[in-house]
């Protein structure tokens, strides 16, 4: 399958021409059907199981079933992400639950100012990159 | 201009003076650091097939920066890489990494990406001396779920949002009409509208990734797509740069890595952070027990670290004589660990045994969850995959650069501006760079950076320049669109549009140009083995679906995308069978082996390995470079 979409769940992303699983899909696999306004994988073997669809979407309409041609059925891994953290729920075969939790950034999303506070361009002609100013830099 | 329609595209023209294609950690980091050298003077446009915060390798996140010098010397990175690639790599361009990474890995804690410290400095940034976890001597450990969204972040600021065109998909470069040998600029297909995108520039930077599915893969159902490099990656750095005539070097090496199977998960942080080992089927540790095997391949059997093909080269003998599966003993490990841990740590270990795949891999967790398996209580299979084709992971294929002018390297290696290839404006860094690999994510970022400055020296230099193309842009169209013309002209004559004498689909496409490449080129179903005859005839093969690259359909966009993914596969495939015929020895072996010549022969092919294919003729010239090392490498 690998990532399928919950048809209860989905909703097309409101009508807006371009769905959030579709904007961040890397390997361009989800496709909003029009008619029903719900979106789903069109090419599921080419699906990485990277679950930037599953993360990204509003609804959390998206879930992962694992390559049915060689895990078996009834496990799942479903994170829940937040701007900070993300939380995995783990669920085994046999029904047992596990839950990690753990960091994914350590600033406000959109807080990057990149030349804030770093040196001007320095000297176009030389080795350095330009936040390495002054840096004396080793050769052989 | 009018609309454009799916037969009829609108042609959008788009003039800048640096192009950066792709959006993965180069791109990034040329993003950032050309923008800051060009300030406003110059123009810089970077163009991705897919969307910049979840696109490139890192775009499930990562659990460890492979590449972090701190406390080490330059040089011993040099050894290293050296060692690990078998001896024939471009110590300048390493030495390059080296002494640049660091600033890069220090920017993404900046910016927010949480990397581990030691309990003594926790909490100190590394830039204030903090000590980073190491799971091995260049390794260091991270929460790195988020780790592309991050370094996304900071390119799209530097560059404006303005200047980044998502969802499209270059796939041709395009030569100067009067400077020869010059770039101009490149074409790309919309995969949203109905737009083919024409841009001119006076550099490139051709940064699009690694080689993935051109071999056939272990898993042929849904689990296709469960490849350990990102199915993505279609070659399209290597195959636009030969098809603009650029200088190849390396494109024999690939790599095998020796994962987890089926899920392909991570092994680094098990042998090195958890200290687990790997035996066969009956217990037996094949390291130790096939050690003398590797005595074939001095000098490089004594490195600090057995180079990675050769310790699959120690697990395929298992596996060829009938004692595989090959285990990975978790279990064992974990509870040797957790012998003098309190439950708690014992609890922490564990989560970071899961976040290590979670991060990086979600498709291993979920084997372990399907299959029970719980790596304190159940060991789990090793299995070599299937060929990759990189150069910035423990492989080293790509494209010829001029290194840095200040380093005691022959004049050959430089030519004006750092990461240039041999064709005048067209940069390259991470997987396209050839000769140099084990930059992972951070050195990737790290040469972006290098090759961005360069390329604002090099429009600064050549500012009169005024790009013009050689190429008609009304029969490149044709081209691109040909896909869609046979889909168009010939879909109505067969009652099942998948099955028809006129065209061929791109799925299938691929699966003949794997089926061959497995088969005679050394993929999993001969235990990568091949020889000039194999090889031969492989190339035979491989011509026909050249051939048959202008019978590809495309139904939709979608499909257009796939088309020529394929295509750049398959022009890939070429140049990598065209170097393996040529070097005639064995010289990494557990990655591939020509049986006609099983010895590594250091006397004659302590050399890179080159190729040109002429733009104009299409006829190729593969030669030998002579090899030089810049450091002592004790040999």
């Amino acid at each position: 399958m690998p990532t399928f979409v919950h048809t209860d769940k989905c909703d097309g992303c409101k009508g807006g021409a371009v769905t959030a699983c579709m904007y961040i899909c890397p390997h361009d696999l989800m496709k909003l059907d029009t008619e029903r306004m719900k979106a789903f994988n069109q090419e599921p073997d080419q699906c990485w199981e990277c679950m930037c669809c599953v993360k990204a979407c509003p609804r959390q309409a998206i879930e992962v079933r694992a390559y049915a041609d060689f895990v078996p059925m009834g496990g799942a891994a479903i994170p829940l992400r937040t701007d900070t953290h993300i939380m995995w729920t783990i669920r085994f075969r046999d029904g047992e639950i596990k839950r990690f939790k753990f960091p994914v950034r350590t600033t406000p999303v959109g807080s990057i100012d990149p030349y804030k506070d770093k040196p001007p361009a320095g000297d176009i002609n030389s080795q350095l990159l330009f936040t390495q100013a002054n840096k004396q830099l080793p050769t052989i | 201009m009018s609309e454009g329609t799916f037969g009829n595209p609108e042609i959008v023209e788009v003039d800048t003076d640096i192009l950066i294609i792709g959006g993965g950690m180069a791109a990034c980091g040329a993003a950032f650091e050309a923008k800051r050298w060009a300030g406003d003077d110059a123009k810089i446009i970077l163009v991705d097939k897919a969307a910049l915060d979840r696109s490139g390798a890192v775009a499930q996140g990562l659990s460890a920066i492979n590449t972090y010098i701190g406390e080490n010397d330059p040089l011993d990175y040099v050894r290293m890489v050296h060692a690990d690639l078998m001896g024939i790599t471009r110590d300048d361009l390493v030495f390059d990494v080296g002494r640049h990474v660091d600033d890069s890995v220090e920017l993404f804690e900046e910016w927010g990406l949480p990397i581990w410290k030691t309990k003594e400095t926790e909490g100190v940034a590394l830039k204030d001396g903090g000590k980073p976890v190491r799971s091995g001597r260049w390794q260091i450990m991270i929460n790195g779920e988020g780790y592309k969204t991050i370094v996304a972040e900071a390119a799209k600021k530097a560059l404006g949002i303005d200047n980044i065109y998502e969802r499209v998909f270059i796939v041709k470069l395009l030569l100067d009409a009067n400077e020869p040998n010059r770039i101009a600029g490149a074409v790309g297909l919309s995969v949203r509208e109905h737009k083919l995108y024409v841009f001119k520039c006076s550099a490139a930077l051709l940064v699009a990734g690694g080689a993935v599915n051109v071999f056939r893969p272990r898993s042929t159902g849904e689990g296709q797509g469960r490849t350990w490099y990102p199915v993505w990656n279609s070659g399209s750095t290597y195959a636009m740069a030969v098809e603009a005539g650029a200088e190849m070097t390396m494109m024999e090496n690939r790599f095998v890595p020796a994962r987890f199977k089926d899920g392909y998960g991570p092994v680094g942080a098990w042998f090195l952070l958890f200290k687990s080992k790997a035996t066969n089927a009956f217990g037996e540790d094949y390291g130790t027990k096939n050690a003398d095997m590797l005595k074939d391949f001095a000098p490089y059997d004594t490195a600090a670290v057995v180079p990675t093909c050769l310790r699959n080269h120690l697990m395929l003998k298992e596996m060829k004589e009938g004692r595989g599966p090959i285990f990975m003993d978790t279990p064992s490990a974990m509870k040797k660990l957790s012998e003098t841990m309190t439950p708690q740590e014992v609890k922490h270990l564990e989560a970071e045994a899961w976040e290590d795949f979670l991060d990086m891999c979600i498709g291993q967790a979920s084997v372990w969850a399907g299959m029970n398996i719980r790596p304190e209580e159940t060991v789990s299979e090793l299995m070599p995959t299937e060929p990759y084709l990189l150069g910035s992971h423990s492989g080293c294929c790509g494209i010829w650069v001029s290194g840095p002018d200040d380093l005691n390297s022959p004049d050959e290696w430089k030519w004006g501006y750092n990461r240039m290839t041999t064709v005048t404006g067209l940069f390259t860094a991470g997987d396209g760079v050839g000769a140099s690999g084990h930059k992972f994510s951070s050195g990737s970022h790290a040469e972006g950076r290098i090759a961005g400055k360069a390329m604002v020296k090099f429009v600064q230099d050549k500012k009169g320049f005024a790009p013009s193309f050689k190429a008609d842009i009304k029969d490149i169209t044709e081209e691109i669109y040909k896909p869609v013309r046979n889909y168009m002209e010939h879909k109505d004559k067969t009652t099942a549009e998948d099955i028809n004498p006129h065209y061929i689909v791109p799925r299938m496409l691929q699966m003949r140009l794997q089926k061959l490449m497995d088969e005679y080129v050394a993929g999993v179903s001969t235990f990568y083995q091949t020889n000039k005859v194999m090889l031969e005839h492989g190339l035979h093969l491989l011509d026909m679906v050249r051939e048959d690259n202008e019978n590809m359909r495309a139904k939709d966009l979608h499909e257009l995308l796939r088309a020529w993914e394929n295509y750049h596969r398959v022009r890939t495939a070429e140049v990598h069978l065209r170097h393996i015929l040529y070097r005639e020895e064995t010289r990494y072996p557990g990655f591939f082996y020509r049986a006609d010549f099983p010895d590594l022969d250091e006397e004659n092919w302590h050399c890179f390995v080159n190729s040109r294919m002429d733009p104009e003729t299409g006829e190729w010239t593969i030669m030998k470079k002579d090899w030089v090392g810049l450091v002592d490498h004790g040999h």
